[in-house]
């Protein structure tokens, strides 16, 4: 016990980054699948085969079929996409309106700050899945009303970290040299100070993607996202759901896929965090 | 202390009117014609005009907020068409089931994450710590209601030994409450596991050590006490999580609570009612901050006199 360990070195702990390695492979294999899948797919995902009802796994139908004789295989294989580019678009759109309103509102302060952190902390007391329910409810279900309620909920705690940063990298002296040398301030903003908290930005926001995941489908097992008969994750998980006392194996693959490709983000994640930082222990 | 309570607490109104404002927004802006959902399908159009102006969707938009506003200081959420009137009697009723729900959760997070984070960091690098490290990257990467479905698939449906859905007795909470609290263990695991391994390189541990102390006896006396905190502020930080959880899990496993009320709102389109348990939550998240908030001057002395 107790046992302290030397550090290891930084060249090390950068060529060995487990969670970085893992992570990319994983998530590389599923944006592979997100692209690919659709033809790789032995089926029609929506082809019913009513002489194959509710099967298990067997040589003609690898992970068994649904309820209405559907491939599973086929479908999961079809429904990376939804689910990658969900992610992807939300964490990419709430990156973007996070960056906008932390930075003005960290950068330039007085007012402009407490107006903008006002309506962030006024949102930040909705709970994170409560918005995104509540706003599903009113966009509509669709992949476009999914992605607008993933990025409404990610936007407050995302502009908050960022306004932090800027007040944190504000007090640089690089920032007090290029206000003297007359450079504009969104000059500064943009190209001095938001490079510089580009690190904490990326880390954040593919933690936040393993989450976007996660939310998604869990509206869609709701009933709030993606409608069928399209074969998206969470929403293939809601409908086996009546099944579950004849088929349980209908839960399995849609679930596994879900945990995998969360589990891509998140180490993906991790392990960005390790090589930007080394020094930082999780 | 207790200035501090008051100014959280006058916080709260604060807050909830600039929520009542952007919910009130958002709801207004739902395509199509709020008295003809109230009034059903097969209603005539002299009806939807009574209805109209019967819950006063023909004033301008300010004006119907205001009155929104004055209602609602009166206890009136406005009318539900699932329950002919207003709503808050029924979503008060259902609160205790979700505060069973929530506070079984945090319970299992305790009993469960601190004590696992404890050995995964006395015994760093070795097996008991690589097992439950690994089950906390797991944990981390499972959908809460997957988890549910999956308890359900083996406990309940092949052994028999738990119900599925329900609250007719303890046993109904089993499933849900590992099902909400798993995400919450792993975090609260992770924490612990990094403070333990952090404290154990401190001074005071050497000290202890010197003077003849035993590990356990190190580990309980000294570091656990300094584990609380981190764990408070976890809990507090996924205070949101727990409730948002809630709501998927509720609906899961036919839980009687506000989370699936509002998911039955939703199905039918009761936006009066959707609106008005989105603004019980936020008074609940608010309410469990403070009392994280008061927790966690209580537990650390620094923050109390400082």
């Amino acid at each position: 016990m107790a046992d302290i360990p030397a550090a290891a070195p930084r060249r090390f702990r950068r060529t060995h980054n487990v969670y970085l390695w893992f992570g990319s492979s994983l998530l590389g294999f599923f944006i592979f699948l997100a692209i690919f899948g659709p033809m790789l797919a032995p089926y029609d995902p929506t082809e019913q085969d009513l002489f194959a009802l509710l099967e298990g796994p067997s040589a003609t139908h690898w992970l068994g079929t649904d309820n209405i004789g559907r491939d599973i295989f086929s479908r999961i294989l079809a429904g990376t996409g939804y689910t990658v580019s969900i992610a992807l678009s939300s964490v990419l759109l709430a990156g973007i309106g996070g960056v906008a309103l932390g930075s003005v509102a960290g950068y330039f302060g007085g007012k402009v700050d407490r107006v903008l952190s006002g309506i962030i902390d006024l949102l930040l007391t909705v709970p994170n899945i409560v918005l995104a329910i509540a706003i599903a409810s009113v966009a509509g279900s669709s992949a476009m009303g999914l992605t607008i309620a993933i990025t409404a909920s990610f936007i407050p705690p995302l502009a908050r970290l960022v306004r932090s940063k800027v007040i944190e990298l504000k007090e640089e002296d690089f920032v007090a040299a290029s206000v003297t040398i007359g450079m504009s301030h969104w000059r500064i903003l943009l190209h001095h100070v938001l490079p510089n908290a580009l690190t904490v930005i990326i880390i954040e926001l593919s933690l936040n993607a393993g989450q976007a995941v996660l939310i998604g489908s869990a509206l869609g097992f709701l009933g709030l996202g993606v409608q069928p008969p399209a074969p998206e994750w969470g929403t293939m998980l809601g409908a086996s759901r009546e099944f579950l006392t004849v088929a349980p194996h209908l839960i399995m693959a849609p679930g596994i896929a879900i945990s995998l490709l969360v589990l891509a983000f998140n180490t993906f994640g991790d392990g960005l965090r390790d090589f930007f930082d080394p020094n930082l222990e999780k | 202390m207790l200035r501090f309570l008051l100014r959280r607490i006058a916080s709260i109104p604060l807050v909830a009117f600039g929520v009542v404002l952007i919910l009130f927004l958002l709801f207004k802006s739902v395509p199509g014609d709020e008295a003809s959902f109230v009034a059903g399908a097969t209603a005539t159009q002299a009806e939807i005009d009574a209805i109209r102006i019967a819950l006063g969707l023909d004033r301008p938009l300010p004006e119907q907020f205001i009155r929104h506003i004055a209602g609602l200081l009166q206890g009136d959420f406005g009318y539900s068409t699932t329950f002919r009137g207003n709503p808050l009697p029924h979503i008060l009723s259902r609160i205790p089931a979700t505060l069973a729900l929530t506070a079984s959760a945090i319970l299992l997070t305790i009993v469960i994450g601190i004590p696992a984070g404890i050995i995964a960091g006395a015994n760093r690098n070795r097996w008991p710590d690589l097992v439950i490290s690994f089950s906390v990257v797991g944990l981390l990467a499972v959908p809460n209601f997957w988890l549910g479905m999956v308890l359900i698939a083996v406990f309940s449906v092949s052994l028999g030994i738990l119900p599925s859905f329900g609250a007719d007795s303890i046993l109904s909470l089993v499933i849900p409450t590992l099902a909400l609290s798993a995400r919450l263990i792993a975090l609260v695991a992770r924490m612990t596991r990094g403070v333990v391994i952090e404290e154990l390189r401190k001074n005071y541990v050497r000290t202890a050590r010197a003077k003849g102390l035993g590990s356990h006896a190190i580990l309980v006396s000294h570091v656990l006490r300094n584990v609380l905190i981190p764990t408070v502020t976890i809990i507090g930080l996924q205070a949101g999580y727990l409730l948002g959880g809630s709501v998927v899990i509720e609906r899961l496993c036919a839980w009687p609570g506000i989370g699936d009320l509002m998911l039955t709102a939703i199905s039918v389109r009761d936006y009066t009612l959707v609106q008005a348990i989105t603004l019980i939550f936020v008074i609940g998240f608010m309410l469990i901050n403070i009392g994280v908030d008061l927790l966690y001057r209580f537990i650390n002395p620094r923050l109390r006199y400082g």
